[in-house]
Parts: structure tokens; C-alpha cells; sequence
């Protein structure tokens, strides 16, 4: 066992996790935030992305410890004081989802795209979100729905 | 797929770091992005005591670029940070290529260069290309010498295998100086546009005189156990005018250079015959060639 402290949604949090535990079990199961989902727990399907240093990566691939002094934002740090992000709006309005199993990886990863480019190409939508697989193959709404949250943050 | 158990450690200096695998033995691992490591450990295929994390390492996550020397990429360089490298995009465009092709932005942020070499799987994909430009190994260990620099075509002995003591650890990778009359391409065979492990990998690199090659080496993933130098089918070319004859005369050749194995593992069910690869080495290597000349503009 050992202590990590990390910075989880802005929150300042210490716990003391078992070392063979990774970032998904941990925040799931011993934090309770089950918004970051379990799909394939070997880095394909990208459902358990979560954002750290604001880089989105996989929690299945990574040990809880290693997280230990970074931070941590996932899809229950994306609202801001109960309102949706523009994204989370455009996933919405624009049906981005199906049975809504991949969207917490898939705004997560959106999410770090649209920061680094407010404009992304759909060609740059679609590399962006490569390592998230949706199974209900939703994937043309999906990117309807990240290019409009572009505009909607732009025209803000 | 829960994590065997283990006692995690995250030494702050290269020197702890290899003074605790001499102790440990075969009962530790390193792991730097761990991507592979930690999908190996979850599948059961190695179950070790001891991770040894060399995150916490400082210096060794630098890129840097020294004019007449080359590219010195440190172990702990993420891929994401290569293939967006403004110095790799400018000089070493097909090494970001190869990054570019890996699984996906999430692997690529948290996986390294030296990791996906260490793991030598026969399909890594910086393998082939780093190859191709001659590329080599430095590490640090304790005796002798506190290291040395491996060529890269010395560091993989078998599947899976790497040329690296127990004690010893990968800290730079160094690409040299590309010259003006090179050019150099990796392409790769996937059955999908991401997230797919290569089929195949090849890589070309030339050192041209007008249309006539003065120096070659032609690099394949996918090829057999370890990735390959397809010294024959580079035989054919050099001091030759090439034509569109001549290389998928080399295409052929190369694929008589290799072995490709039947898939072992856990994972065998996605993957091909091995006649299949060698068809498609050929295909891949004419590819490659094509690719290259048409960076250098002919």
C-alpha cells in the first residue's frame, strides 16, 4: 500500500491505494466516480480516458500510484458548478450518443483537442478521437457534435 | 483484468535504478510509459515481484537536436512528443511517421520510443525505421563502464529478446544526421486505419546520386522474430539507377529475406499466415522505396 496524493478536478485529494491498483479501479472503485467507464482494460477502446496535466490517456493503463502529484480531470470535473460544457451541450443537441457507454472518454478526449485547436479539421476530429471506439458506431454524430461545440466556443 | 500483485518503486537516479535490478534480478521490470508492460502483466505473461518505474528519473525525457551529429532522443521522450517534435517534422520526417502510427493519442502521450524498442516485439513500429537510419542505443549500467552505445541492428537477439543486461538500462536513443542526398520512409501494413499493430512495417532509407543509389538499408517489421536488415534486396540496389523494374525486383527479394513466424500468444487470433506476410513484405518494402524517392522529389 502506499499514499498518492494527486489533484482530482481541482479537488486536493490523499488516499492510500494498493500498488498492483490502476488509476480506472481506483477512481471507480475506491473513490466511487464510476463516470470514467471499464471497457477493455488493455488500452484499445479508450472508454476509461481520463485527462492528466490535461493530456488524455488511458486510466486502464495506468497504476493509481503513478498518478501520485499529478492532475487528474475526468468526465465529473468536465461541468462547471452544474452547467454542461459546450461539448457536453453538443453531444446533446446533436444525438453524440447512443447507448453513451464510450461518451466520457469521447468528451475527454475532445475535450484536449479542442483546447489545443479551436478548429479542428474533421479529418483532425477523427485522429483525435482514434483510440475511442464507439460500438454503436456512432461516430458521424459524434464528430457533428465536436465540430459544433468548436463553433459554440468560438462564437462565445 | 485485475494486476498480479507486486511491490512498486520509483528510483529518483539511473544509479538506483540499476543497483536494485542487480539485486533483483529477473524478479523486476522496468517500465518507462508502461503501456506494454502493464497489458503483458494483466494477461499473465510475465508476473513480476518488482516494477521499477524510471519516470521519476530527471534529464531523460529531452529531445535534442545537435547539427552534424543527429537526433539524441532521451528514454523517457513520450511518442506524442516525437511525432510533434518541430526538429523530427523538419529532419527526421518518417521516424514521426512511424510515432504518428502507433495506436492512439492516449498511448502515444503515456509510450516511449526506447519502451517500444525494449519490448522488441517483431512489430514494433519504431523498429524498422530506426534501423533504416542507423540508429543506436545508448544505456547505463553499473560495470563495465557505466554503459555503452549498442547499434540498433545488434540490440535485438531474439523474440521479445533485447541485447540488454538485466542491470542495464536504455537512456538515449541516437539517430544521426541525415544527409542532403537522403531520403527515407516507413509505411506499414495495418487491416485498419488506427489502433491496429502493423502486419508488416518497412523501412527504406537511400543515399542518392540522380537517379542513382549510392547506399541503401532496407529495414522490415513483421519479418520474424526480431525485425530485420534485408541486406539482400539493399544488395540489389546500390550503385544502381532505379527503375520501377528494379524495385519490385527488391520488393521480391526482400520477401526471400525473411521468415515471418506463425503467431504465438495470447493475442494470435487478429494476425495473418506467414505466407501472407511475405507478400505483403514485398509489397510493403516497393512501398517504402516509392515512398522515400517521392519525399526527395523524383
Amino acid at each position: 500500500m502506499r499514499i498518492i496524493r494527486m489533484k482530482l478536478n481541482d479537488e486536493q485529494i490523499e488516499a492510500l491505494v494498493q500498488e498492483n491498483c490502476t488509476l480506472l479501479d481506483f477512481l471507480r472503485n475506491q473513490l466511487g466516480a464510476t463516470g470514467t467507464k471499464k471497457g477493455c482494460e488493455e488500452g484499445e477502446c479508450g472508454a476509461c480516458t481520463v485527462l492528466i496535466n490535461g493530456v488524455p490517456m488511458n486510466s486502464c493503463l495506468m497504476l493509481a500510484v503513478e498518478a501520485d502529484g499529478q492532475e487528474i480531470t475526468t468526465i465529473e470535473g468536465i461541468a462547471r458548478n452544474g452547467e454542461l460544457s459546450p461539448l457536453q451541450k453538443a453531444f446533446i443537441e446533436k444525438w453524440g450518443l447512443q447507448c453513451g457507454f464510450c461518451t466520457p472518454g469521447m468528451i475527454m478526449s475532445a475535450t484536449a483537442l479542442l483546447k489545443e485547436n479551436p478548429s479542428p479539421t474533421e479529418f483532425e476530429i477523427r485522429e483525435a478521437i482514434a483510440g475511442n471506439l464507439c460500438r454503436c458506431t456512432g461516430y458521424a454524430k459524434i464528430v457533428e457534435a465536436i465540430s459544433a461545440a468548436a463553433d459554440a466556443i468560438k462564437e462565445a | 483484468m485485475s494486476l498480479p500483485k507486486f511491490t512498486y518503486v520509483a528510483p529518483a537516479s539511473l544509479d538506483e535504478a540499476v543497483t536494485l535490478a542487480a539485486d533483483l534480478g529477473d524478479k523486476c521490470v522496468f517500465i518507462a510509459g508502461g503501456t506494454d508492460i502493464l497489458v503483458a502483466m494483466k494477461d499473465r505473461v510475465i508476473t513480476p515481484e518488482w516494477v521499477i518505474d524510471l519516470k521519476g528519473i530527471p534529464g531523460m525525457d529531452e529531445l535534442s537536436y545537435i547539427p552534424g551529429e543527429g537526433l539524441k532522443v532521451g528514454a523517457l521522450a513520450k511518442l506524442r512528443a516525437i511525432e510533434t517534435s518541430e526538429i523530427v517534422l523538419e529532419k527526421y520526417l518518417a521516424v514521426a511517421d512511424a510515432a504518428h502510427s502507433m495506436a492512439c493519442r492516449q498511448i502515444r502521450a503515456k509510450g516511449t520510443m526506447a519502451g517500444n524498442l525494449c519490448n522488441a516485439s517483431p512489430c514494433a513500429d519504431m523498429t524498422p525505421i530506426l534501423l533504416a537510419l542507423n540508429a543506436s542505443v545508448k544505456t547505463f549500467r553499473k560495470h563495465p563502464e557505466c554503459g555503452r552505445t549498442i547499434p540498433l541492428q545488434d540490440f535485438f537477439i531474439g523474440l521479445k529478446k533485447t541485447a540488454l543486461t538485466r542491470d542495464e538500462i536504455v537512456t538515449q536513443i541516437e539517430i544521426p544526421e541525415p544527409g542532403p542526398r537522403e531520403c527515407a520512409a516507413y509505411v506499414k501494413h495495418t487491416f485498419r486505419k488506427a489502433m491496429d499493430i502493423g502486419i508488416v512495417g518497412a523501412a527504406a532509407w537511400l543515399k542518392m546520386d540522380g537517379e542513382t543509389c549510392v547506399d541503401c538499408r532496407i529495414a522490415l517489421g513483421g519479418a520474424g522474430p526480431t525485425a530485420i536488415r534485408a541486406y539482400g534486396a539493399e544488395a540489389l540496389l546500390v550503385g544502381q539507377r532505379l527503375t520501377g523494374a528494379l524495385i519490385d525486383e527488391v520488393g521480391v527479394r526482400a520477401a526471400e529475406c525473411c521468415s515471418p513466424r506463425r503467431d504465438v500468444g495470447p493475442r494470435r487470433y487478429h494476425r495473418v499466415h506467414p505466407e501472407y506476410r511475405k507478400d505483403m513484405i514485398r509489397v510493403f518494402t516497393v512501398r517504402s522505396i516509392r515512398r522515400a524517392l517521392e519525399r526527395r522529389g523524383i
